[in-house]
């Protein structure tokens, strides 16, 4: 048998698939004389082009929805007539078609970010062009997501949005990525689609394409050409895991009868008939920072309703938690703070931006109040980033004073979690936000890949934290909610369930492996857990120790 | 000549999904067509041209075309403008 690589696995699947490596960005042209002549170097170039432009509006017809649209606009790009002519000028003075093309797109590229704001955002779809028309000319792989006939374990080095997009699920075994944490991009695509995946692996892009490789999110090991009994071992525990997944059905409980309400995190009203679908009893987390971006200005009351009404018409008599806009260092909203902080995770964000822009929260809890008003859901407000209990104070009078009946605060940051029993003095209930409660915890910024690794809320310091807020919980009889990718980890889900959390929000794809591992255990036994998790001295010992106690 | 002189209407400016509209318009009439915004001026057709003029909500912007018959198709390209394409 061969090597085993290990990394961070999301969630407990397991596949069996060959390797299909991420193609790695081109490196520049040379800028070498051209040895055709001109018009040769021309024809290249504007065969490439189509080819490129053909390709791209392919994959957008394919992709559908949004993506169409963003993949439309880059065929147009890839057929710009400023652009061939900048193409052809180039290539007159000498220059290969490959280094005239990169250039030309180069030059637009940088006006776009000297433009700055949303024009430099769309930089990216034109490097993306770039490298597809240059691959084209070299007759290279194009990078981004292969696209092959069969199924296949997708290697890289991390997944971007625009990647994703495009990914066809469908034939994705499994991710393994060499950069990245529990809460990059890429785990959180696998958790919210339920793909298999094993994220920060080293030595993941020595991987060869077609390797035979097992992935085991459980432990997160990458086994390299496994023998026999491995390879049947693993697809035996798939087969077993897809069993247990449709046979747990109804409410969320403990092995003991123990409810335990499992939510789903929304984005927008339109995954809401998915959630029911998929057994939420109501929505843990919905985001509406949907409403905001892409906008200039802050929504109407009237427009924000309409969306209110839509997804609370989807939960009759459920409870539907919603978020108040949460703008926040990764999603920075113009109108709320347009300054340039240093760092801005600990910046003007959350109830504080919200704070300094009152008639912007007002309008929010206004329009949520009416929507309230108008439908049979049981509406809680929450205001996201809370750091002191004057601000809890201060979020959950205006929201009642307002018309909202049940007002709370998300734990998001350390010191609520210490004073969470005079928080929830105050507050109806608490959510707690584990990727930003570990950021803040661990010093770790969770969008940088350099300290990816300390972004791990099995982290015992992290899970303390949790257990002050499920104290306070229980003190003050109030529901203690978890709303962040670690509800979504199925063991940890248990883990957090004995530490004092009443409900479990995740993505809707989660809901299925979180409900049977549940039901495996009672809250005696879940109890049990959290003390050893909490007695580890890291992340990974305490994975280790409530794995290995989990397992029978 | 002809030319046309209006007030861009979309709430975001004439970026992305509305440029692409506005040049696709431009390319299917099949006339040259300049579009200037201040002293830049670029070819209407070109979605990267439009998009480096960074054309905001109530910019004025200029249309201007040399072919013969432009008229009817400066109208329609001006009234392009003058509507709120983000709600199209």
């Amino acid at each position: 048998m061969g090597d085993v690589l290990h990394g961070t696995g999301i969630g407990r699947g397991i596949a069996v698939g060959t390797v299909l490596r991420m193609p790695e960005p081109l490196p520049e042209p040379a800028d070498d004389t051209s040895a055709l002549t001109p018009d040769a170097e021309k024809e290249r170039a504007r065969a490439s082009l189509a080819a490129a432009a053909a390709i791209i509006r392919l994959r957008g017809e394919r992709a559908g929805g949004s993506a169409k649209e963003v993949l439309e606009a880059q065929a147009f790009m890839a057929e710009d007539p400023t652009l061939i002519d900048d193409v052809g000028v180039r290539i007159d003075s000498g220059k290969t078609a490959e280094r005239a093309v990169y250039e030309a797109f180069a030059a637009f590229r940088d006006l776009l970010v000297s433009m700055g704001g949303y024009m430099g955002e769309r930089a990216t779809d034109l490097d993306d062009v770039s490298q597809r028309v240059v691959a084209h000319l070299r007759g290279v792989a194009a990078p981004g997501v292969p696209d092959p006939e069969h199924p296949f374990v997708l290697v890289a080095r991390d997944l971007a949005p625009a990647d994703t997009a495009l990914l066809d699920l469908s034939k994705v075994l499994a991710l393994v990525t060499s950069d990245g944490g529990p809460t990059s991009h890429t785990a959180i695509l696998a958790r919210e689609k339920s793909i298999v995946a094993v994220v920060g692996v080293t030595g993941a892009l020595e991987l060869a394409d077609s390797t035979e490789i097992v992935v085991d999110a459980a432990t997160g090991d990458v086994t390299v050409a496994p023998d026999e009994a491995t390879r049947a071992a693993a697809l035996a525990r798939a087969a077993e895991l897809k069993a247990a997944r449709s046979a747990a059905t109804g409410p969320g409980a403990l092995a003991d009868g123990t409810p335990v309400p499992l939510l789903a995190n929304l984005g927008s009203a339109d995954g809401a008939a998915d959630a029911v679908e998929k057994g939420a009893e109501g929505v843990g987390l919905f985001r509406t920072e949907f409403l905001f971006l892409d906008s200039a200005t802050a929504p109407t009351v009237e427009e924000q309703k309409a969306q209110y009404v839509r997804l609370l018409q989807a939960f009759p008599g459920k409870k539907v938690v919603v978020r108040a806009l949460d703008a926040g260092a990764d999603k920075p909203l113009s109108f709320l703070n347009d300054a340039a902080e240093e760092n801005p995770a600990l910046g003007l964000r959350g109830l504080r931006a919200l704070r300094a822009n009152e008639p912007i929260l007002r309008d929010q809890l206004r329009a949520l109040a009416e929507a309230d008003a108008e439908t049979d859901a049981d509406v809680w407000v929450m205001a996201p980033m809370v750091s002191t209990v004057e601000e809890t104070r201060y979020f959950t009078a205006l929201a009642r004073q307002l018309g909202l009946k049940t007002a709370g605060v998300m734990v998001e940051v350390p010191s609520s979690a210490l004073l969470a029993d005079r928080i929830l003095a105050d507050a109806d209930f608490a959510s707690i936000g584990t990727n930003d409660l570990t950021q803040y915890t661990l010093a770790a910024d969770r969008l940088l890949g350099s300290v990816a690794s300390f972004q791990d809320p099995w982290h015992p310091a992290v899970l303390k934290l949790v257990g002050e807020v499920g104290k306070a919980g229980r003190t003050t009889g109030k529901p203690v909610g978890i709303c962040g990718e670690a509800a979504a980890d199925p063991l940890l889900a248990v883990v957090l369930v004995g530490l004092g959390a009443t409900t479990l929000s995740m993505s809707p794809s989660a809901l299925a492996d979180v409900r049977a591992e549940l039901a495996r255990f009672t809250l005696d036994e879940a109890r049990r857990f959290a003390d050893l998790a909490l007695s580890a001295n890291s992340a990974v010992e305490a994975r280790a120790a409530v794995t290995s106690a989990a397992t029978p | 000549m002809a030319e046309r002189t209006v007030e861009m209407a979309s709430a975001h400016g004439l970026h992305a999904r509305p440029a692409s509209l506005f040049t696709q318009a431009v390319a299917k009439a099949g006339l040259p067509v300049q579009l200037s915004k201040g002293d830049k001026s670029v070819n209407a057709a070109s979605i990267l041209g439009v998009i480096s003029l960074g054309i905001e909500q109530g910019d004025t912007v200029t249309l201007v075309s040399e072919a013969d018959g432009a008229d009817a198709v400066l109208d329609e390209l001006a009234q392009l403008l003058a509507t709120d394409l983000d709600a199209a």
